[in-house]
């Protein structure tokens, strides 16, 4: 198995994967959006409806098939304090994983 | 010390309401934007469903006017509610199927109930006295005050000089000086107030952003209507008004046909919900069809699918028929030639 943390070396261990604890007090969550066949903005309206249901700290995934996402759910963030942490586009498939910040 | 207040600004993505609420941040007021999205609003959507439009990414406008001001934006889903504004037009249609003066009132009133449930101040609209000949015009100023429950909550800091003082100005909230005294169709003051502000990048969209304001596209709602024999709608009827050719040989039935890649991986997508045709023999488009059609139809249907692919001059063209049940079958057939294709049946 290659090493997760990214060092390149092959360990042989097991690695179990817990929740992660945010800021010491705060157990982070990944909550994942289907938002296929949406078109945008409602890609943008259906993130921002669930950003509203997660706590700062907290990771959200959003499947999508508009391209448009690319450009308007990373402008979302920027105006509203939140971050895209990766974004991803495959097979006619774009995917944005986007972290709650503190607005 | 006074109080800091707030106000929404109805974004639509265009110069005016990103001036209006500009005019009114550089007077201290904390200002977020409002967008309204009705399901009409589709102006990113044929870009996003084409293959040839893709090389070219659409930014959602205003989106990006909230960026370069540096404030909030509130995107609100209103599809639901805004279908008793289409339907029910209580001041009519304008040119199509636009009822704009019904659309300014809801989306007023609107913001006004999410002023009340954030504890904001007031509202600001880019609206413009004599901007559009159904909506922005002196005699509708007040009509749109009124009716939207907003009074003098509303403010339009472009065109603010020409009407009567309201609640923000009388207050004090705002400096009635500081605001506008802009009337008319030219663009120019806003031109110039652009570049004061230092804008060189903004969207004019001519009709908006609202699709209802397009003559084909109004065209195929009203066809849409007349064929179901009532006004209701989903999301989805009004987004496959976008895409493709509209076909309607017959009152019971019609086409809709992929003009290309992306619009057929589009329709792939309501392919359990509609009757869909496709050339076996032959490279050719995937066409939906809406309605009833009878086993004639069907045939005619098939006919028309194989004029748009490569075997449209062909002596006899396969094509595959996938009921909303998933049972398939094959109809040979022979083309219809152009000629046997009224200008009528495009919708």
């Amino acid at each position: 198995m290659v090493c997760i943390t990214g060092c390149k070396k092959a360990h042989n261990i097991t690695f179990i994967l817990e929740p992660f604890k945010y800021k010491d007090t705060t157990i982070m969550t990944i909550e994942t959006l289907n938002a296929r066949r949406l078109l945008c903005p409602l890609p943008v309206i259906r993130t921002q409806d669930k950003v509203k249901q997660l706590n700062v700290g907290d990771r959200l995934e959003v499947i999508c098939t508009d391209p448009g996402v690319m450009q308007d759910i990373p402008a979302w963030c920027r105006i509203n304090g939140h971050k895209v942490i990766e974004a991803t586009a495959g097979n006619h498939e774009y995917i944005l994983l986007i972290e709650v910040g503190s607005s | 010390m006074s109080k800091q207040r707030k106000a929404i600004a109805l974004i639509s993505g265009g110069l005016d309401s990103m001036l209006a609420a500009k005019t009114i941040m550089e007077q201290g007021v904390h200002v977020e934007g409002i967008n309204f999205f009705t399901g009409f609003c589709v102006e990113g959507h044929t870009h996003a469903i084409r293959e040839k439009d893709k090389a070219k990414p659409k930014r959602n406008n205003s989106l990006w006017v909230a960026e370069q001001l540096g404030m909030k934006l509130h995107i609100v889903d209103v599809i639901e509610e805004y279908k008793n504004v289409l339907i029910n037009p209580k001041h009519g249609y304008g040119a199509h199927m636009n009822p704009c003066l019904d659309c300014k009132i809801f989306m007023v009133n609107k913001a006004k109930q999410w002023i009340v449930e954030n504890d904001f101040d007031f509202i600001i609209t880019g609206e413009v006295i004599g901007q559009r000949p159904m909506s922005q015009r002196k005699a509708t100023m007040p009509i749109v005050a009124k009716e939207s429950g907003a009074d003098d909550l509303l403010l339009r800091p472009l065109c603010a000089k020409n009407l009567p003082a309201t609640l923000p100005e009388r207050e004090g909230w705002v400096d009635r000086e500081k605001l506008h005294d802009i009337t008319g169709r030219s663009r120019k003051p806003q031109i110039a107030m652009a570049e004061q502000f230092g804008f060189d990048d903004y969207s004019q969209p001519a009709g908006g952003c609202c699709f209802l304001t397009d003559k084909s596209y109004s065209a195929k709602l009203v066809d849409l209507w007349k064929s179901q024999g009532h006004k209701e709608y989903q999301l989805d009827d009004v987004m496959l008004l976008k895409v493709g050719r509209h076909i309607r040989p017959q009152p019971n039935f019609k086409l809709i046909v992929a003009r290309e890649e992306g619009e057929g991986r589009f329709l792939q997508g309501y392919k359990n919900e509609f009757i869909s045709m496709i050339s076996l023999s032959h490279r050719g488009p995937l066409a939906l069809i809406d309605g009833t059609p009878s086993a004639e139809d069907l045939y005619l249907a098939a006919q028309i699918t194989a004029r748009f692919g490569q075997g449209r001059e062909a002596e006899q063209v396969d094509i595959n028929v996938t009921m909303i049940d998933g049972s398939e079958r094959t109809l040979q057939v022979k083309p219809i030639k152009d000629e046997d294709m009224p200008k009528a049946w495009y919708v």
